[in-house]
């Protein structure tokens, strides 16, 4: 079984979080991803950054820019996780924009994530159906869980076709936005997370988008298996530094 | 071989719809409805009358004299500097403020580069009452002020793009994440063959309306409705897959595309994407596009703010990977000589943009009695402080 499949199955409440790859400084990611384990973290998304982010908002865009200006790159990524596991043992997903993957190779890619120990990926402009009829043979030969985005506007039927073709989890955007745009849900919001809820999905749902706090985070794992924090970390890197990840997660999830 | 869009959105590898999920039901609706909509009896009539009585079509198909003179061959310009607007972009706008409208869709965004998309959303947003913004490269901003300075005068609202080159790429970026965040009630007016699918076929459609004219132009004119080339110049490609597009499938009639070279194809400075790009994702579509070894799309470059964009529409990629256009790359220097030879010869100040277009000429010879169809897609007057700085007039 897959790393994330075994995660979903604890009885708990997860919390995942995201961060640019290289940033703030371009070795700093191996170190990153150890502290948020040591700290409690139960799951990590390590971006992949791009030029040309569309579902990013200034505060992730503005970190993949500065990564980018590091040197970071697959290569480099790819290089820097090739012992991640010797440490490491909570779920690693990479997410990232299709291009780079694309010009990388998509099998040579999933092989590689296979070989470090990555578990899953996100790729938000790789459409359902075209991962279904072109990649999802390839990335599953590799045992990668591809993670799909619902919104607000998903419909329902949508929602069961996206749910029939995952392996992990259901990532579901809170709001109709894109990263960091938010503070706090209102009831448009809960209404949605308790309506997908309601769908008795076969795969849980993990909702991200406006989770900054433990507020946030404390209202959306009410209705879901639990929530990823992206901006907020990003802006806790960016004016604290890295040292200091404990005070965060402490301030999400205590 | 065709040329046209499949049921799934690709000209032959080249398309798609690479988008977030946060898009897929305003692409979908789309999708689903714009040719319905087209072929609407009510839309066709409108769509037609606006044409006519506001854009003010047909264009002129112009035989131009002393140009095909100097270079020993028939020219005639496709004078789409003479629409309401000054380009061809208002043909596409007007097209897709009606299906806005008939979607129930109440703001329009869009971006633009060198303001003359901007221009025409903004004009026909002033002219069906709708709510504009325009998102636009900061450095556009600047190098194409008397555009800026229009489209406030029209109601929109213009919103500078501070991220990346600050220029066309990242204009689309904003307007996109801006449709992200505003799916329901927003139309996004895509100004060139670029985008999504249906957007790439779509726009194409719209802008099919330069072909058809030349068709029946050019048989009154000269009793045949094929010239031996058509030419266009390509940023994304909007006015060329209007030129090209009912001669698509008219294997005598050669297609040639420019593209801005910039410094020059090889300077590190230049949009020339059919020689710098490879196949990739940008805006929503698989298509040519320039960009490092690692996947991160690269900042182009051209003097033009039309045709420093780092892809080309998923159609153009597709006629220039199966050898139906002959792609041309002209230099910064090149389309302002040939700009400045225009206005000497014919008493026309045609657009930076155009201007590349016209350049061929001194690259490439004609045979003296080949008709060439050269799409003058805009005016000149936005580009004056460029041709003035230029030229030191």
């Amino acid at each position: 079984m897959n790393r994330i499949q075994n995660k979903l199955q604890e009885n708990k409440k997860l919390l995942s979080i995201y961060f640019t790859a290289g940033y703030p400084s371009l070795n700093d990611t191996v170190s990153i991803i150890q502290d948020l384990e040591k700290n409690g973290v139960d799951m990590i998304e390590i971006g992949l950054p791009f030029s040309d982010p569309l579902a990013d908002g200034p505060t992730i865009q503005a970190s993949s820019t500065d990564a980018l200006k590091n040197g970071m790159t697959t290569e480099v990524l790819f290089k820097q996780l090739k012992d991640i596991r010797k440490t490491v043992k909570i779920p690693l997903i990479i997410m990232g924009y299709f291009n780079p993957i694309f010009q990388y190779g998509v099998e040579a890619f999933c092989k590689k994530c296979q070989e470090i120990g990555v578990d899953g990926l996100i790729i938000p402009d790789l459409p359902v159906d075209v991962y279904h009829n072109e990649y999802q043979a390839t990335f599953e030969r590799y045992g990668l869980i591809n993670v799909f985005l619902i919104t607000p506007q998903t419909s329902e039927e949508r929602i069961n076709f996206i749910d029939s073709i995952s392996k992990g989890f259901i990532y579901m955007v809170s709001s109709a936005s894109v990263t960091g745009s938010q503070s706090g849900f209102g009831n448009t919001q809960t209404n949605y997370f308790k309506r997908v809820a309601d769908m008795n999905l076969k795969n849980p749902q993990i909702i991200g988008f406006g989770i900054s706090d433990n507020k946030t985070f404390t209202q959306a794992t009410t209705y879901a298996k639990g929530a990823i924090i992206g901006s907020a970390f990003i802006k806790h890197l960016a004016t604290k530094g890295r040292n200091n990840i404990k005070e965060f997660v402490t301030f999400v999830a205590s | 071989m065709n040329y046209n869009v499949n049921e799934k959105g690709y000209y032959g590898e080249f398309g798609g719809a690479y988008i977030p999920e946060m898009l897929y039901p305003n692409v979908e609706e789309l999708r689903q409805n714009y040719l319905k909509v087209m072929a609407e009896p009510d839309f066709k009539k409108e769509f037609d009358q606006l044409l006519k009585d506001y854009v003010g079509r047909p264009s002129p198909l112009y035989f131009a004299k002393r140009l095909s003179e100097k270079y020993n061959t028939k020219i005639y310009l496709k004078r789409e500097d003479l629409n309401h607007t000054g380009a061809h972009k208002i043909n596409n706008t007007i097209g897709q403020i009606l299906m806005a409208k008939r979607l129930g869709k109440h703001r329009i965004i869009a971006e633009t580069g060198a303001g003359q998309h901007g221009v025409a959303t903004a004009t026909v947003c002033a002219l069906m009452g709708l709510e504009c913004i325009v998102y636009m490269g900061e450095i556009d901003i600047a190098r194409q002020a008397p555009n800026v300075a229009r489209m406030k005068m029209l109601g929109a609202k213009v919103m500078p793009a501070l991220s990346g080159s600050r220029t066309l790429k990242d204009a689309t970026n904003e307007a996109i994440r801006d449709w992200i965040n505003n799916p329901v009630d927003t139309h996004y007016i895509i100004g060139s063959a670029i985008g999504p699918h249906p957007y790439p076929d779509m726009v194409t459609r719209f802008q099919s309306i330069i072909s058809e004219e030349i068709k029946w132009q050019l048989k009154e004119q000269t009793g045949h409705e094929n010239p031996n080339y058509v030419v266009a110049c390509i940023g994304g490609g909007s006015n060329a897959a209007g030129t090209y597009y009912h001669y698509l499938h008219e294997p005598e009639v050669g297609i040639i595309a420019v593209e801005a070279a910039g410094h020059g194809v090889d300077s590190g400075e230049s949009a020339a994407t059919s020689v710098l790009g490879k196949e990739g994702i940008i805006h929503g579509c698989k298509t040519l596009l320039m960009q490092t070894k690692d996947g991160q799309i690269t900042e182009p470059y051209s003097i033009s703010a039309g045709l420093d964009y780092p892809g080309v529409g998923p159609m153009h990629a597709h006629l220039c990977k199966t050898g139906r256009a002959e792609f041309m790359a002209i230099t910064d220097d090149d389309a302002m000589n040939a700009g400045l030879e225009l206005c000497k010869l014919e008493g026309i100040i045609p657009a930076i943009e155009s201007s590349h277009a016209l350049a061929i000429f001194k690259q490439r010879t004609f045979k003296s009695n080949d008709v060439v169809v050269v799409s003058l897609s805009g005016r000149g007057d936005k580009d004056l402080e460029n041709y003035i700085n230029y030229f030191k007039i």
